[in-house]
């Protein structure tokens, strides 16, 4: 089952994929049809419980690696093991977030969140035990009292708190999220990064968090890594272990910070040189 | 407040202006006395609480349903199709706008020979005129789904059946209200031409019936009858919309 491994240039690459993970991935390559390679020779381990932030700029194929991962899409090569088995179609213990909260309008709070769980491809649940999940997931977030209220007469805030409830109430091993925040303003975006730590401790989940927020990185994950290049390739990791709450460690969050924009900066020189010499042969 | 009283004042005007214009009539032909607002409610009264109107009025608005229903039953799968095919729509988007843009009541000859004289030939003539701004806005509704909701759908695995009972109609059933709603008042305008033509009850056939029967007034009541059924037919189609989207 296992595909061909190109050797290890880089991080992680060419040794198999680690069984005690929650997710586990070697050899990842993803191209569009006829297009040239949006990443390649990816290797990702995430460890149970563990929040990790995969940060890069636009267009680096940070969404893309989330989506392969999730198995959305199907990687052009490479394996990805969840929970130790060979991925071959979305998890159902596998929850997404969107950077839009992508609520169903037709649908209230509860039913949203309640949203798939009924679908044939997922486990059978009892009618009270999928509302037990709902109103579980609902008061996680704080939404208790909102069950029975609109996605159109939400908040923005409120709406992805309720798209974070959804993801819960799958009982998820691996929470997926999509630049989940960056659609709020800086208040509600910074209770928001509070809370996902906060469940994801108390859910006993592991959390991919792509982002392309230094600071948003900083104080979530426990660890980071930068994706950048063309094909995308993962470039650098920290393993960020400042004390929670993050915001009382300004001097080991700011090195950390500068750490990460020199790297951003060696990596922009790096890619600067390889056009030049592209350029003039 | 002024939400109320504006509207109120719009129609009191429109009242005025409708009891200065008969006025002046009547001073050139006498007849046209009939033609005055109290005359007309008068007569609307006497209408609505006799027996002799309503067949018509029942007439009418089962016409209205069955065209709608067709415009429907055809609208919708050629807008998803068409939402969801881009060579499907390149086909076919240049014959849509042509047979859109010609007056269903053109087709009323047509509609005669081939149908027959009775309800089917005022049946095709709704639909044919219903059935555009439904396709149109089921198409749209198709083009606009949020990505996301087909990724969540993905997500759960969702087989073919769930992602279009579960996501993808309830998703542009917005759009398709939005379309019935035009619909309905395009249905409305056609219907009484179409039941002026070939059959002998509705409205439409009402209103000429009074002409020939030189009761003016009774033909000032049906018009105000017209109006307020449309009025009527939507504001139901708006609260369905709005409902639905619980604003």
């Amino acid at each position: 089952m296992n595909a061909p491994l190109e050797g290890g240039r880089l991080y992680g690459a060419g040794q198999p994929a680690v069984e005690g993970h929650a997710l586990s991935a070697r050899g990842l390559a993803y191209a569009y049809a006829g297009a040239a390679s949006v990443f390649a020779d990816v290797a990702i381990d995430i460890r149970h419980r563990e929040i990790v932030c995969l940060l890069g700029g636009s267009g680096c194929g940070k969404s893309s690696l989330l989506r392969v991962l999730a198995r959305l899409e199907a990687p052009t090569a490479g394996e990805i093991r969840f929970l130790g088995e060979v991925l071959t179609a979305p998890h159902p213990r596998a929850a997404l977030v969107f950077q839009q909260a992508s609520l169903l309008p037709w649908l209230d709070a509860a039913g949203n969140v309640g949203f798939g769980l009924d679908f044939d491809h997922q486990p059978a649940l009892s009618r009270s035990e999928r509302a037990e999940r709902v109103g579980h997931a609902l008061s996680a977030v704080g939404l208790a009292g909102h069950a029975h209220r609109y996605p159109a007469q939400l908040s923005g805030g409120m709406a992805q708190r309720v798209a974070l409830a959804r993801a819960l109430a799958r009982q998820p091993q691996l929470l997926f999220a999509d630049e989940p925040f960056s659609a709020l303003d800086a208040i509600t975006r910074a209770e928001m990064q509070d809370l996902l730590v906060e469940l994801v401790h108390r859910w006993h989940t592991a959390a991919l968090l792509v982002t392309h927020d230094i600071d948003e990185a900083i104080l979530v994950a426990d660890r980071i890594l930068l994706m950048g290049g063309a094909p995308g390739r993962i470039v650098r990791e920290w393993a960020v272990d400042i004390e929670r709450p993050r915001e009382a460690q300004p001097v080991a969050v700011t090195a950390l910070r500068l750490d990460i924009l020199n790297a951003l900066h060696a990596l922009r020189a790096h890619s600067y040189e390889h056009h030049q010499t592209e350029g003039k042969t | 407040m002024l939400r109320l009283i504006l509207p109120l004042a719009g129609l009191a005007a429109a009242l005025l202006l409708w009891a200065a214009g008969a006025a002046w009539l009547t001073q050139r032909m006498p007849v046209a006395a009939d033609f005055a607002p109290l005359p007309s409610a008068d007569a609307l009264w006497q209408l609505v609480g006799g027996g002799d109107l309503w067949p018509h009025v029942w007439l009418s608005l089962k016409r209205v349903l069955v065209g709608l229903a067709l415009a429907i039953a055809i609208g919708v799968p050629l807008g998803v199709l068409t939402g969801l095919s881009k060579r499907f729509a390149q086909g076919t988007t240049p014959l849509f706008q042509f047979l859109r843009m010609v007056s269903p009541l053109s087709w009323m000859p047509l509609a005669v020979m081939v149908l027959g004289v009775g309800d089917a030939p005022v049946y095709f003539l709704l639909a044919f005129a219903a059935v555009w701004p439904i396709l149109l806005n089921t198409a749209s509704g198709v083009a606009q789904l949020d990505p996301n909701w087909l990724l969540l759908a993905r997500s759960l695995s969702a087989t073919r059946r769930e992602t279009v009972f579960r996501v993808v109609l309830p998703g542009i059933t917005e759009h398709i209200l939005t379309g019935v709603r035009l619909a309905i008042g395009i249905i409305w305008i056609v219907l009484v031409p179409a039941e002026m033509l070939g059959v002998s009850a509705g409205l439409g056939y009402f209103i000429l019936d009074t002409r020939d029967r030189l009761a003016y007034s009774e033909l000032m009541a049906a018009i105000l009858l017209v109006g307020a059924l449309g009025y009527a037919l939507d504001y139901l189609a708006r609260t369905a919309h709005a409902r639905w989207l619980h604003r």
